[in-house]
């Protein structure tokens, strides 16, 4: 069993599609446990002990936001910049993360083709999550690949529904620690693992 | 017309209060004497409306008193009661007993027999609890330290008036016929009971009271709260206070006593406020007739004849109780302009006088020409008061000032060589919040207050704090305005503030000022003014409230914190822009109507300009649009 922590950001929740349903789909479980830090911090003022806390409590961190210019909303960036302090989360003596795993659960408008070369947006979605990665990294944290939905803004919404399934089973996956390591290493997104088929999307 | 129907005369009563109470309180005389006055000129001296029937009028007023006991009663939290148990007991206690022993002996030194002595010095170690309160509340000062303690010592003495009245029919002369005993044909009964029948029959009706109060009232208020009637509710409550008063009086003890326990009761209850607000209309007007009834029965006549007996008892009393309290006060370590305030503000002698005396003439305690000379002494120290009030607030108190602080200015003007980099002027709710996070962080603040007690406590918490009135250049040079970055100005006092910015601005040009502003208005003045830094006391508060009701009613956090801002953006700069607009129009007749009219103005603006905030950063309709475009192409 694993414990899993989403630390959910989105700035304009009234306007989501996609997310109102993934959060919709979150399994209620003692072991998965929902955070939604635009709700908790309307001011960015983050409490760091209390963050740092959660942290320690869980196994699986998962960033669940829109992504945004290529990035996460600014409330991740400002959560980063404080809870992953020097000398607890890397550096001399930061091994507080050490051996956990990290992960990000995104929507973006591109579709998947638009992150290739000869797409418009030129580089894949796994460039664009490297400092994600080396962050996950620097703390001695498993970086897993990133459960992506794409061309949220064509998609219809019986897709985005099939899609927060895939969610939900994914998550319900990663709790009972079903997924092996080469499963992992084999797959360019965590929805590869869980595919919805062909025939009932439209 | 007749004369003397009801409608004539509520007419003459209720015309010559609103002529003259506004008037008394524009001259900033408080609208005690404003009554007083109004009685004056509709009684027998001046206009002749109401004759001798004054002195009954005094008896139906009087009712005015009972409910303000009942209000009092209500207002007596424990926990209100424990914080001030040294002033009530140690205070009122003593200003009771020494100022009673005293007076009584002055009396029984001038040949009167001892019964009437002691009755005499109960009655006028009283002070007036309605003059006092109200005009307190009315000045501003009800929660200053003097105004606590005056609080404290009229409470004993309403409470006192209870054992006195029971403790007056002890003293009757054998030899005086009770005067007048119609007004007491509703007690014939109990009279003929045997004593300790009286005595079950006076503590049954308490224990009544206590229990009926707690178990019986709250259901019957409920039952008539559900008929969603506001009149019914209204009626139940004057029920209750009339009820009380009549089962007092027919088993022989105060109605006051009665209602002032029964408020005590009912003081916990749910029903507190309602009751309050229902009760207070009837006992301002009430209250007011009394005191229209105490200046229509001031027999000129018998002050015309004895001017200098009368006077010269007014101020010899006057005098002996406020010497009295300003020692008490110095015991108790008041401030010397505290005392001064408290000590003058309780000089007079109370509306249980006029109960006390003419409660000891029906029984045979003091005899009628004394009683009558004291009733226009009592009247008169009460019309006295309002005015030393006034004389104390534009002579002595100013006076009193200047000494304190130039003596503190002096003893305390080596003390600024560290060159605190801000000023804080004034510590109250307002400032102190200011001077504790600025202390949290490190930043020295030197702090002028105007309250003395609040200075001297603010030292013994290592503030460096400073007496005085921070409009004054010398108060502001010795704090160190002129070393000093910046000044943040956070008196009560929108006047006095205006005065500082125009001080500052003369003197210490290079200082910078924060300024707390409390009204539109005031915003505007300080504006004008060129400050650039103003604080709006509410603002910030009332748009919390406003984000927390968003959240409560399930928008997100984040949203409504945006919303509070962009409103707040837009409240400052709309500020900004009637301000111009309002140059335009220097000259405005009524105050009030031109915040309704500007009011108005803001809410139309509202509606018109405040778009719903839309982060369009974070909206996908545009994006989502141009998808349909490419598809479709």
């Amino acid at each position: 069993m694993a414990k899993v922590l989403i630390l959910f950001a989105h700035p304009a929740m009234e306007k989501s599609r996609v997310h109102k349903r993934l959060v919709e789909h979150i399994p209620r479980s003692a072991d998965i446990r929902f955070h939604d830090l635009y709700e908790r911090y309307p001011d960015f003022d983050i409490d760091v002990p209390y963050e740092q806390r959660l942290l320690l409590q869980h196994d699986v961190v998962i960033f669940q936001h829109p992504f945004y210019w290529y990035s996460s909303p600014a409330i991740i960036k400002q959560w980063q910049d404080l809870v992953l302090e020097h000398g607890w989360a890397y550096g001399t003596g930061g091994r507080a993360l050490a051996g956990k795993k990290f992960m990000h659960a995104i929507s973006t408008g591109g579709s998947k083709n638009s992150y290739t070369e000869e797409g418009r947006n030129k580089y894949s979605l796994a460039d664009y999550m490297l400092p994600f990665q080396q962050t996950a990294y620097l703390c001695d944290v498993e970086y897993l690949p990133p459960f992506v939905i794409h061309g949220t803004h064509r998609l219809p919404e019986t897709d985005m529904d099939l899609h927060a399934l895939q969610y939900e089973q994914m998550l319900l996956a990663l709790v009972q620690d079903r997924i092996s390591k080469p499963e992992i290493e084999s797959c360019i997104y965590m929805n590869d693992l869980v595919p919805i088929p062909n025939a009932i999307q439209s | 017309m007749d004369n003397n129907s009801i409608l004539f005369q509520a007419m003459v009563y209720l015309a010559a209060a609103v002529v003259m109470v506004p008037l008394a309180k524009r001259l900033g005389l408080g609208s005690v004497l404003g009554y007083l006055l109004a009685g004056i000129l509709i009684g027998p001296t001046v206009l002749q409306f109401i004759g001798t029937e004054g002195q009954d009028l005094m008896h139906s007023a009087e009712f005015g008193v009972v409910m303000m006991l009942f209000l009092i009663g209500l207002e007596l939290e424990p926990a209100l009661l424990w914080k001030l148990r040294k002033a009530i007991l140690g205070l009122g206690g003593l200003q009771v007993l020494i100022t009673s022993i005293i007076i009584s002996a002055i009396a029984y030194f001038l040949k009167l027999p001892w019964q009437s002595s002691l009755a005499i010095g109960m009655a006028l170690a009283l002070s007036s609890t309605a003059l006092v309160l109200q005009t307190l509340a009315e000045k501003g000062i009800n929660r200053t330290t003097a105004g606590r303690s005056a609080f404290a010592v009229l409470l004993f003495q309403d409470i006192a008036v209870i054992p006195m009245l029971a403790f007056f029919p002890l003293l009757a002369i054998a030899g005086l016929t009770p005067a007048d005993v119609s007004v007491n044909e509703a007690e014939g009964w109990i009279e003929s009971q045997s004593g300790w029948m009286r005595a079950l029959i006076v503590s049954g009706a308490i224990g009544f009271i206590i229990i009926g109060g707690r178990y019986l009232i709250p259901p019957i208020f409920r039952l008539v709260a559900a008929t969603q009637l506001r009149e019914m509710f209204t009626a139940t409550a004057l029920l209750l206070v009339v009820g009380i008063a009549v089962l007092m009086s027919s088993v022989g003890l105060s109605p006051a006593l009665g209602t002032f326990l029964s408020g005590v009761v009912l003081a916990n209850s749910e029903y507190k406020h309602e009751l309050e607000s229902d009760i207070e209309p009837f006992k301002g007007l009430l209250l007011g007739l009394f005191f229209i009834a105490v200046g229509a029965s001031i027999n000129f006549e018998l002050i015309m004849n004895q001017p200098l007996l009368i006077f010269g008892l007014v101020l010899a009393l006057m005098f002996v109780k406020a010497v009295v309290l300003l020692v008490l006060g110095k015991i108790f370590k008041l401030r010397v302009d505290q005392n001064i305030i408290f000590s003058s503000s309780l000089s007079q002698v109370g509306e249980f006088a006029f109960v006390l005396l003419s409660f000891s003439l029906t029984e045979g305690i003091v005899e009628r020409g004394y009683v009558e000379v004291l009733m226009a002494v009592v009247a008169i120290s009460m019309a006295l008061t309002p005015i030393a009030f006034f004389l104390n607030e534009k002579i002595v108190l100013p006076f009193i000032d200047k000494r304190l602080s130039s003596n503190k200015t002096e003893k305390e003007a080596d003390a600024v060589n560290e060159k605190n980099p801000v000023i804080i002027a004034g510590f109250g709710h307002f400032g102190n919040t200011i001077g504790r996070f600025l202390r949290a962080h490190g930043v020295k603040t030197t702090v002028l207050d105007i309250d003395s007690n609040r200075v001297e406590f603010l030292r013994k918490m290592g503030f460096k704090v400073y007496y005085g009135d921070a409009s004054r250049y010398d108060i502001l040079l010795a704090a160190g305005a002129a070393e000093a970055k910046m000044i943040i100005i956070a008196v009560d006092d929108p006047e006095k503030r205006l005065q500082m910015i125009e001080t500052i601005k003369k003197h210490f040009p290079d200082l910078q000022m924060l300024v707390r502003s409390s009204t539109r208005e005031d915003t505007y003045d300080q504006m004008n003014a060129g400050i650039l830094h103003i604080y709006r006391e509410t603002i910030d508060t009332s748009l919390r409230m406003g984000v927390d009701a968003m959240k409560i009613l399930g928008h997100r956090a984040y949203t409504a914190q945006r919303a509070a801002r962009t409103f707040f953006r837009y409240d400052e700069q709309k500020l900004k822009d009637l301000s111009k607009l309002r140059d335009n129009e220097k000259e405005y007749i009524n105050q009030a109507r031109e915040y309704i009219e500007e009011l108005e103005e803001i809410i139309k603006a509202d509606t018109k300009q405040l778009h719903l905030v839309k982060d369009l950063g974070w909206d996908e309709d545009s994006l989502i649009a141009d998808e349909q475009v490419k598809k479709d192409e």
